[in-house]
């Protein structure tokens, strides 16, 4: 058996793993949030209550209707989405000309509404949901057992990332959504309808985290606190990489993910602290963040 | 200014003779240390602007400071109290100063996430009892002299340490050092160009800010005999930036009254909800009471998208708009 610092090989490796999975939830989110902050300039509190709801729509398709994970890993941002279109016109839309603080307020409020509901209907405890047929079970990699879910974890964020990316810097649609970010004014005088994108980018984000939020269904439990702890991690992360940047929520996202795991193997008391620390850490050093531009 | 005055007397007189007319004290002092503690978030982000959403970071480690400074240490109360106040302004100095380095959206994230991981530290720290919390703490004799186990003396102590609290917190935003903020909450930059140390300013107001919740904190503890982990959770944050937001952002009163409901609500909703259910026959509200988070959720709602003043601050602005019409 190998060792690295007197600890197994296996235990390392399963760490980093588990940190490369917890590292894709946060760089799901973090990236939601970003793109939402970057057209709308509200930071979405309501994030992890969206995560839980996307959690919560996949587990509810297979108890009442039978769907399976497949449909709901599908299905499940979409309805998210669409939710949250529905919270942008209804309520964030009269916020834009108020100081950015009002924004973050508001979807807090929704957030407890959310998650206050889910808990009344469900309480406190977990619900299980089965792991797929098709993703069960582990592969031996000759170093490591790998279990094919999490593994499928860590493949789907980073396509789903990748692609947010290629959308974003890449296509015209992308293109006029950072043209929007930079001065919406005169992306409107070209004629484009700078409100309705508004919308969409909201769904958008907002269904990222329902994603998020289905993938995880089966490796935590679906319970109605699941998005509360996890949003503040992911503002932290946030605030480490900046949000100017996709690809770097992206690689802050997972990189800090893997550091946390590492933390659990080697000092297990800081691992859930470990994020705030470098938040502070690099608040001291580089206090735009590591890819945000000092303005 | 005199009916200020006045208004303030008649709030003290109603406050001494409130435990004689049957009004349970405990209660009446759990509003009035959530009310200091409203005060001391308002005093940042009605007068500097600055929202910080890890305050309860402050209220718990004066809690669990003071709790195990008299409990463990044998200190009396009042140095118990201001032990607590010192931790949460040191604390507060050293959050504050992170956070300040970032402005806007960001500060009210690093607070978040700064107060989280002091309440993972109280989870984990061996002296704090973890889930269970900091349990009989001694109440002790204040001085030396006044027991404290009596519930009527700790009241008019605690009535004492609330009005030293608002007056530190009236008395800062009424002195050039407030005027000073106020001009870094209108215009920053302007202020920086006037050859102000912002920094220095917002830091200041943050330490008081802290070291007031801290007396808060410090006092809830006295009165509940115990620090619990509640106390630093992210939902008491959450709670102070409600009651501050319902009674008026930038006023002084508003807070207090906010406080008011914000508690009233918490112990009453459960008979309302059940109120609800017998005359309505929907079955769900009973449980109203056990899902107080849905409540809150929708007056953060309400306030923010109809009622952004606060009721304090809508009034005040309805009155001065009829007095100018009169003129």
């Amino acid at each position: 058996m190998i060792d690295i610092f007197g600890i197994p090989i296996q235990a390392f490796l399963g760490q980093i793993l588990l940190g490369l999975v917890n590292g894709s939830f946060y760089a799901i989110l973090s990236l939601g949030l970003a793109v939402i902050f970057g057209l709308l300039n509200v930071i979405n509190f309501a994030h992890g209550a969206l995560y839980m709801l996307g959690a919560f729509l996949a587990w509810m398709g297979m108890q009442y209707l039978g769907l399976n994970y497949w449909v709901m890993l599908i299905v499940a941002p979409i309805l998210v989405g669409i939710f949250g279109m529905i919270l942008e016109r209804l309520l964030l839309r009269h916020l834009y000309k108020l100081d950015h603080l009002y924004g973050l307020l508001l979807t807090f409020g929704i957030a407890l509404m959310i998650e206050g509901i889910f808990r009344s209907f469900y309480g406190v405890s977990g619900q299980p949901y089965p792991t797929p047929d098709s993703l069960r079970g582990a592969v031996n990699l000759g170093f490591m057992i790998l279990p094919i879910y999490r593994g499928w974890i860590v493949v789907a964020s980073i396509i789903v990332c990748l692609f947010t990316w290629f959308m974003i810097e890449k296509t015209r649609l992308g293109s006029l959504l950072r043209a929007g970010t930079e001065n919406p004014k005169l992306v409107e005088a070209f004629g484009i309808n700078v409100p309705l994108m508004i919308t969409l980018t909201y769904g958008f984000g907002v269904a990222l985290a329902g994603f998020a939020g289905v993938l995880a269904a089966p490796v935590l439990q679906v319970s109605p606190l699941m998005g509360a702890n996890l949003i503040i991690v992911v503002f932290a992360v946030v605030v480490i990489g900046g949000m100017g940047s996709i690809m770097g929520s992206i690689v802050t996202g997972l990189g800090l993910g893997v550091i946390e795991g590492l933390t659990k193997v080697f000092w297990p008391e800081a691992s859930s602290t470990v994020v705030f620390i470098i938040m502070a850490i690099v608040l001291l050093l580089r206090p735009a963040g590591l890819f945000g531009k000092e303005k | 200014m005199n009916r200020q005055i006045l208004g303030y007397a008649l709030f003290a007189i109603v406050a001494a003779l409130l435990p004689s007319f049957g009004i349970y004290p405990i209660f009446v002092m759990k509003i009035l240390c959530y009310a200091l503690f409203a005060c001391a978030f308002n005093l940042l982000l009605g007068y500097v602007g600055l929202l910080s959403f890890g305050h309860a970071a402050f209220l718990g480690s004066a809690a669990y400071a003071s709790g195990h400074a008299i409990k463990v240490w044998g200190l009396s109360p009042e140095l118990g109290i201001l032990y607590g106040m010192l931790i949460a302004a040191l604390l507060g100095f050293a959050i504050g100063g992170l956070a300040i380095r970032r402005s806007g959206i960001y500060f009210t994230m690093i607070t978040l996430a700064m107060s989280q991981m002091v309440f993972f530290f109280f989870l984990q720290a061996p002296f704090t009892g973890g889930e269970d919390g900091l349990q009989g703490v001694p109440r002790g004799y204040l001085f030396g002299l006044l027991d404290l186990k009596n519930d009527l003396n700790l009241y008019y102590v605690v009535v004492a340490i609330f009005m030293i609290g608002y007056f530190i917190c009236w008395r800062s935003v009424n002195s050039p050092f407030g005027q000073v903020l106020k001009a870094i909450k209108e215009n920053e930059p302007r202020a920086i160009s006037l050859g102000y140390d912002v920094d220095k300013y917002k830091l200041l107001a943050f330490v008081l800010s802290a070291a007031i919740a801290g007396l808060a904190g410090a006092t809830k503890t006295l009165v509940f005999v115990s620090a619990t982990l509640s106390d630093a959770m992210w939902q008491m944050s959450g709670m102070v930036v409600l009651m501050t937001l319902i009674g008026g952002v930038g006023t002084f009163t508003g807070p207090v009254l906010g406080a008011f409901i914000v508690v009233m609500l918490e112990n009453k909703i459960g008979d309302f909800g059940r109120m609800i259910a017998d005359t309505t026959g929907v079955q769900w509200f009973s449980s109203l009471g056990e899902s107080v988070t849905i409540v809150m959720g929708l007056i953060f709602i309400i306030c923010v998208m109809a009622f952004r003043k606060g009721i304090v601050g809508e009034l005040s602005h309805f009155f001065t708009a009829r007095q100018s019409k009169s003129q």
